[in-house]
Formats: structure tokens, C-alpha cells, sequence
């Protein structure tokens, strides 16, 4: 068939290749032809696109077409070739990223589906451009016992981030209790969840899967555009093993054709500290990239929090901007008694470390979808703002 | 002027508790075909669909389920009864009305809220809200972030229980918003101010009851905005007009207040401190901060027992600035005509203490009516640290209102330079004589595409 793009990919992706064709017999290029939009439908049930998508019989590649509307079951666009062991379908690529948005101790599957013959324009300080009919999948889950990756896990929400002809939209599915399928939610669940933390010790809470709405509070874009985030340079460039050993995202991804435009030695690109790696950068370095992916998606100068003034963009240089003696705006309760979002050397002082530390409603920072609190990353932050030089003048 | 819906009793009974479509295709957004009598009709003459809701068991579904759902044009008519949320709901689609049965009877609770932070979150043009309660948000009750055209209408904010720093700091919040009309509505127990217009263009509060807050009406770094028929009392502060640092926008300007009643606000003030109005001591009637362009008349103050009226600069809260562009001095300000009945006779607070001393150190009664803190932008006072006559403070047939100016003056960004000339120098007068001017009426506002 004309038009097939490359089939290389990543270790994982490589290796699937080889299980779907074993298990299936045949996920070659002919079932592309399956697609409704594809051409060479093989009934003629143009007008029901949305129903054919979303039951799609013949073959087994993914089934999304961006014209049709959310189907109500995950399973129904053949993301992945095992969902429930969160295995990819051919041409849908895991990654990672550097450093991620906390989630109350989710673990996180991403992957990118690209339309066949597509791919992403690279860009060295923005959001990469991805063509109309990707999509973006993220699974949340928790592991059974975070000591142990490899001990199962309890599979509660499949986020989809799909590029529209007008652009992004999110969609949400939940898993169901037998864990064999998920389903469209618009208006958000609770789950049950439990897991053994790190310390041993067994963690309950009651998962607040998000709106969909609530997608736009975090991916959103000056003019109200919603917008991936982790799909920049920075956050991606890192390796990625999927099984056969590691390798650079940026460059296989270019490998596989999902990428055009990156330099061709990765250390060329930015590349973003793991907060959380003290081998990967300095205390601020790494305090820099937290902040960036866990707050600066509402605190930027055109982010839903642009009415606060702090701006907590990787790229942000002014220490006021950046909270230093900055006093707190429609803050409330959100200031705990304290009158800077930062004092140097302070952090008991700085609203900055309050907002991080509290569970509340009205006060804890990020504000949407975080129950708990990331012990590690406060430290990290506390750390950060003890070393600061400097103080604020005590407040009347 | 303000728009009624007529609710027969007979459509409250007959509904199930679901969600209903009265007559329109939702989908389509078209109008509803039965909607031509709109007298007999709960949802009235409107462009789109009529969505309507009825407490239920899963509420939080049901209710954020219509708000996604809604196409623009479409009203969402909550029935009578409670409905109660763990989570903060939010609206994301232009043009839609969310409309109850009465602010008591269609009551949105969110008592033990755990998740959102707000109780309503609204980033969508053309809202309008009416006949409803919100009551006991764990945050603010209901937030717009950068609408244009919104109406809050015959809506009450409450936090029901005590007077506490848990309860959420604002209750009708349109920040970033232009074309705003907030009119007839209460607000209770906002743990920092009732009616908070941020950082917004043209805007009418008007008619609205706000009592039991920290600040009963705050117009923040706002551009056009007309405050009247209100009734502001038992708060910790009336109305403040506020124009502080660090924003994205950096100023405001425009403003008139009048015809309200600003009645004994003498409320502890139970803001978490840190935040601008926990500085704002008990016995606040009115205070211009950092403000420009700000015409108060026609008011009745009364009783409130720090400081009835006051123009202030920033500096005098103490607190650092770190904002390169911002103003932090007031000016061109205009009190005509306003009422004023008692107060100042038992200043309450920092400022109070402050004021206290100066009353003491002049043999005053009490702190009078009018208070300006005399601390001018450096660059435009004259020798004697005076405003020219068209950007002065001025003062102007206010029924023998009596007057203090405070002589404070700081032009530092540092709370710690500034702190000590507040507590030990301060340089105090009670002539009024500069500020014995008037100036040009302010226009009135005018909404663009919300009628009035």
C-alpha cells in the first residue's frame, strides 16, 4: 500500500510488531484499509462513520478517525493490542517524560498515535506541532506496591487528548472494575484506590478522575486554545527503554518518522533536569523543572492563574515574577498567614511551601486533582528557597 | 429593569428527578418550540435549549454533566430544591444561563466540598446566573476567568457557619471579565470580600446586600466600574476601590460609588492573614487604595467605628513592592454629597492604633469622617506635598463632614522604610482647606451587549 509510513520504532514498539503479528497473523499495512477514512473501505457505510469507527470490525489497527464522534468504549479505537496490560498497537509509541506533573502517586502510560504517513514538527522551546488525528493516550494507575513496578496494577483512567480539525479536545474513559475495558465519563468519578507506598505502608484514597472541562485548566494556550504540554523538546529528551535497551525519544522517534526538524545529536536540544535525579542538575535546575511541569501550565502570563502575577514559566528570570517578596493576590486562605509567596531562606515564611504542603481545597497548589502531598518534591522546594540569598521586609 | 421568569407551581411538581429537555433538540441547539408563550413558560423567550434540572442522587453528574453538554444559547433551569456537590463544577460553553426558582429555594450546596476550588468555575463568554444560592464552598462560590458579558442576578454566595478563615475567600468573583453586572444579589461569610471585581473592564454592582464578610464590595485594578444601590454593613470593610502591585493588570481607574448604605462594618476581620484585606481593620467603611479616578457621593456612612472613609497608598499597609510599574499612590478622587452619621470612635486594628495615636495627639473626638493618608506620587505633589488641583483629593459638600490627613509620607518600595514613618512619623493636619475642590462628573458606564 502507498503511503505507509515507516514502521520502525522504538524496542517495545519493535517487539509488538512481532507479537501482533504472531498472535493476529496479519497487522501489516492492508488493514489500514480499514479505516473509514483510509479509502478502500470494503462495505460502503461512508454515513456512518462515527458507528464504524467506534465498532470497527475488520483488522486490528487503530480505529480513530478525528471527524467522528468520542466513541463511548476506549477499547473501540484498538490503541493499544492488550489494554488491559497497557500494551500498544502498532504505530502507537509509549514515552516518557523528564519530569512529570505529580498525580497523588499515579503511575503514568503515555503514548502518541500519529495519522499513518504523519508526523510532528520539532521545536526547541514549544509545544511540537502534531497533525490533525493525533491523539495523546495517558493511563493512570497505581501500582499495587510502588517497591515493586512489576507487581500489577490497578488501571483507573485513560486520558485522550485528540487533535481535531478545530483543534484539541480531551476526552476521559474509566476503567471498569473488571479492569477489561474503560468508558467516555464528561463529568468526571471518584475511584477507589489503595496501594503500599514506599514507606511500606498501605495508602487509600478516593481518585477524583477530572471533568472534561477540567482538561482545559491545564492544557490551555493564549486564545483559549487547549494544547498538549509534554510534547517539548525539553520534556522528551531523555532515553526511553521499552525493552531492548535504551534510546533517545527525539531520536527515535525521528527514526520511526513520527518527528521531522530535530537536531541530529540530541544534546544539541534542550533538555529538561529530572526533579527528582539529583545526577541530573542543581537544586535550582531541578526546583526550576518542577515547578515548570507541575505549575507553570495555569502560571504563565497567559495561563488561567495570569491573574495571580506569578509566573513560574522554565523561562521566567525575575525573581518577583517568580514569587520572591511577591505579595499574594485573591490568594484568601491560599496565604496561610504568610505575606510572600517566597522569603529567601524561609521557608516556613514563603506561601510557596504552604500551598504545596496543604491538602485543603482552597489552598493546596496545584489546585485541581492533587488529594495528597508529594513529600519529595516539598523537600526539593524547601531546599530550593533555604538556599535563596536575601529576605523580604516582615510585613505591617 | 431586572428580568423575571415566571414559575408556575405546576411545573415543579410534575418533574421526576432527572434530567429533562423541555421540548427543544439539545442537540442542535435550536429553539424550543414551546417557547412562545413566555409568560406561562419557566424558561422564557431564548435562543437555545431549555435544560432542566431536579436535585437528584448523583447531582455532581447530573448537574456538571448539563454544563458540558449545553450548547451556547441553551438555558439550564435548576428546579427548587438542594443539590449537594463534593466537587467544584465548572462551565466552559458561551452563552449559557444557568437560572433557578429563587436564591432560597434553588440551593446549589457544596458543605463538605473536597476537591476544586472553587464551587462554580466559569471560563465562558455571555454567562448569566439568577435565582440561585451557593452555599459553603470550600473556596471562592463562583468564579469567572476572563468572560465577557456576564450577569449575576438575584444570586446569593453564603458560607453558612461560623465567621472563619475556612470559609472561601470570595463570593462573586469576576476577574479578568469585561462587561459585568452584578445587581440584587447577597453575599455572606466571604473570607475576604463578598463582591470581588478583578482586574476587569466596565462593570455595574448594583443593589446587592453584602454583610458578614471580610470586604463587602472590592473593585480591584478595574477600569469603569459604577457601585451603587448597595447596602454594605457588618463586614470588616464597606466597599474598598483597590489598585494593587504585581498584576497582569497593572491599574485601574474610573470608578464611582454611590447612593449606597455603608453601615457599621465593624466586623472582626477573619482573613487569613497575609492577604491585602486581612490588613483591613474592624470598623472600615470605604477605602480607596492606590486608586485613580474615583467619584464617591450620594452614600449614607454611618457607624463604622475605625475610619468611615479613607484614601490611602499602598505603603501604608506595610508591605513590600516589587512591581516596577505599579502606582501605589492615589489621586484624583472626589467626595460629594455623601451622608455621614457617627463612627471613628473606636478604631480598631494596626491602622486604628495609628489612628488612635493621632486622634489623641490632636485632642480630637474621634477619628473623623474623611481620612487621607497624604501620601502623594512623589512626581506630581508640589512643595508642600500637594496634589494640583486636577488630580487632588477633593472634597465637596459632604454635610459638615470633618476631615484628617494623616501627613504620611514614604515614596519607598520597602515596607521597612515606610513602617517606621507610619508608627513615629507621621506629620497629621485636620484642614481641609487643600482639598476643598471638585472635579468633572465621571461618565456613567455603559455595558456593551448587556443592557442595563
Amino acid at each position: 500500500m502507498s503511503g505507509a509510513r515507516p514502521r520502525r520504532g522504538p524496542p517495545l514498539h519493535r517487539s509488538l510488531i512481532i507479537l501482533c503479528g504472531a498472535l493476529a497473523g496479519a497487522c501489516g499495512d492492508d488493514l489500514i484499509a480499514a479505516a473509514p477514512d483510509a479509502g478502500g473501505t470494503p462495505d460502503a457505510a461512508v454515513d456512518a462513520a462515527s458507528a464504524d469507527v467506534c465498532n470497527p470490525s475488520a483488522g486490528t489497527d487503530v480505529s480513530f478517525d478525528p471527524a467522528a464522534e468520542p466513541c463511548q468504549l476506549l477499547s473501540s479505537y484498538r490503541f493499544f493490542a492488550d489494554g488491559p496490560g497497557q500494551l500498544p498497537n502498532q504505530g502507537v509509541v509509549p514515552y516518557d517524560l523528564n519530569s512529570a506533573l505529580f498525580s497523588d502517586y499515579a503511575t503514568k502510560h503515555r503514548f502518541i498515535w500519529l495519522p499513518p504517513g504523519e508526523a510532528m514538527t520539532y521545536s526547541e522551546s514549544d509545544v511540537f506541532d502534531m497533525p490533525v488525528g493525533s491523539v495523546i493516550v495517558k493511563t493512570f494507575s497505581y501500582l499495587h506496591d510502588l517497591r515493586d513496578p512489576q507487581g500489577g496494577e490497578q488501571l483507573v483512567e485513560t486520558r485522550l487528548l485528540v487533535h481535531l480539525a478545530d483543534g484539541w479536545k480531551g476526552r476521559i474513559y474509566v476503567w471498569n472494575q473488571e479492569q477489561t475495558d474503560a468508558e467516555l465519563r464528561v463529568a468526571g468519578a471518584r475511584v477507589p484506590v489503595e496501594w503500599v507506598h514506599t514507606d511500606g505502608e498501605t495508602r487509600q484514597l478516593n481518585y477524583l478522575v477530572p471533568n472534561s472541562n477540567q482538561c482545559k485548566e491545564c492544557h490551555i494556550a493564549a486564545g483559549d486554545v487547549v494544547r498538549p504540554i509534554g510534547i517539548q523538546a525539553r520534556h522528551l529528551n531523555r532515553d526511553f527503554d521499552g525493552g531492548g535497551g535504551p534510546e533517545n525519544q527525539l531520536t527515535a522517534l525521528t527514526e520511526m518518522g513520527y518527528l521531522t526538524g530535530a537536531p541530529a545529536d540530541p544534546a544539541d536540544a534542550p533538555r529538561a533536569p529530572v526533579w527528582d535525579d539529583p545526577d541530573s542538575g542543581t537544586v535550582d535546575a531541578r526546583s526550576r523543572a518542577w515547578l515548570d511541569i507541575n505549575c507553570s501550565h495555569c502560571h504563565n502570563p497567559v495561563g488561567p492563574a495570569r491573574t495571580s502575577g506569578l509566573d513560574l514559566s522554565i523561562g521566567q528570570t525575575d525573581p518577583g515574577k517568580l514569587g520572591v517578596c511577591k505579595t499574594p493576590i485573591a490568594a484568601g486562605p491560599g496565604t496561610g498567614g504568610r505575606s510572600y509567596d517566597i522569603v529567601p531562606g524561609q521557608p516556613d515564611d514563603s506561601i510557596l511551601t504552604f500551598r504545596i504542603e496543604s491538602v485543603e481545597p482552597e489552598v493546596r497548589m496545584p489546585e485541581l486533582l492533587r488529594q495528597l502531598v508529594q513529600d519529595e518534591s516539598v523537600a526539593l522546594m524547601r531546599d530550593w528557597i533555604t538556599a535563596m540569598k536575601g529576605g523580604c521586609s516582615p510585613s505591617g | 429593569m431586572r428580568r423575571s421568569f415566571a414559575f408556575p407551581l405546576a411545573f415543579a411538581l410534575v418533574l421526576s428527578p432527572s434530567v429533562l429537555a423541555c421540548g427543544g433538540d439539545d442537540d442542535d441547539g435550536n429553539t424550543d418550540d414551546g417557547n412562545t408563550d413566555d409568560g406561562g413558560n419557566p424558561c422564557g423567550e431564548i435562543d437555545g435549549a431549555c435544560i432542566e434540572l431536579s436535585p437528584s442522587d448523583d447531582d455532581q453528574t447530573a448537574v456538571q454533566t448539563a454544563l458540558i453538554d449545553a450548547q451556547p444559547g441553551d438555558v439550564i433551569l435548576m428546579h427548587a430544591g438542594t443539590y449537594v456537590f463534593d466537587t467544584g463544577l465548572s462551565l466552559d460553553v458561551d452563552g449559557v444561563s444557568l437560572v433557578g426558582e429563587g436564591d432560597d429555594q434553588t440551593i446549589l450546596s457544596f458543605l463538605g466540598q473536597t476537591d476544586g476550588a472553587e464551587g462554580l468555575l466559569v471560563t465562558a463568554d455571555d454567562f448569566t446566573m439568577e435565582d440561585i444560592g451557593v452555599e459553603d464552598t470550600a473556596g471562592d462560590a463562583v468564579k469567572v476567568e476572563g468572560g465577557a458579558r456576564i450577569v449575576f442576578r438575584g444570586v446569593r454566595t453564603e458560607w453558612t457557619g461560623d465567621q472563619t478563615d475556612a470559609n472561601g475567600a470570595y463570593g462573586l468573583y469576576p476577574v479578568q471579565c469585561s462587561d459585568v453586572l452584578i445587581e440584587d444579589s447577597i453575599v455572606r461569610g466571604a473570607s475576604d470580600a463578598g463582591i470581588y471585581v478583578g482586574q476587569s473592564e466596565r462593570a455595574v454592582v448594583r443593589g446587592n446586600t453584602v454583610e458578614g464578610n471580610v470586604a463587602g464590595i472590592e473593585i480591584e485594578n478595574t477600569f469603569d466600574a459604577d457601585v451603587y444601590d448597595n447596602t454594605a454593613t457588618n463586614n470588616t470593610g464597606g466597599i474598598l476601590v483597590f489598585n494593587l502591585p504585581g498584576l497582569d493588570v497593572p491599574d485601574g481607574g474610573r470608578t464611582r460609588v454611590y447612593n449606597n448604605m455603608i453601615i457599621e462594618n465593624n466586623g472582626e476581620n477573619f482573613a487569613t492573614p497575609g492577604s491585602t484585606v486581612s490588613q483591613v481593620p474592624p470598623g472600615t467603611g470605604f477605602v480607596a487604595l492606590a486608586a485613580h479616578d474615583v467619584e464617591i457621593f450620594d452614600n449614607t456612612i454611618s457607624g463604622n467605628v475605625t475610619s468611615q472613609a479613607s484614601v490611602i497608598s499602598f505603603q501604608l499597609t506595610a508591605t513590600d513592592i516589587t512591581d516596577d510599574i505599579y502606582v501605589p499612590y492615589s489621586d484624583t478622587i472626589w467626595f460629594h454629597d455623601n451622608t455621614f452619621d457617627g463612627g471613628g470612635d473606636d478604631p480598631q486594628g494596626l491602622l486604628g492604633a495609628v489612628l488612635a495615636g493621632v486622634v489623641d495627639l490632636l485632642s480630637l473626638d474621634a477619628v473623623p469622617d474623611i481620612v487621607v493618608d497624604g501620601n502623594f506620587d512623589p512626581a506630581l505633589v508640589d512643595v508642600d506635598g500637594f496634589l494640583p488641583p486636577e488630580l487632588n483629593i477633593c472634597l465637596s459638600n459632604n454635610d459638615g463632614a470633618d476631615f484628617l490627613d494623616l501627613g504620611f509620607v514614604c515614596d519607598s518600595d520597602l515596607a521597612s522604610d515606610c513602617l517606621p514613618i507610619i508608627t513615629g512619623g507621621l506629620a497629621p493636619a485636620t484642614d481641609d482647606k487643600p482639598y476643598l475642590c471638585e472635579h468633572d462628573p465621571l461618565p456613567e458606564v455603559v455595558l456593551d451587549g448587556v443592557p442595563l
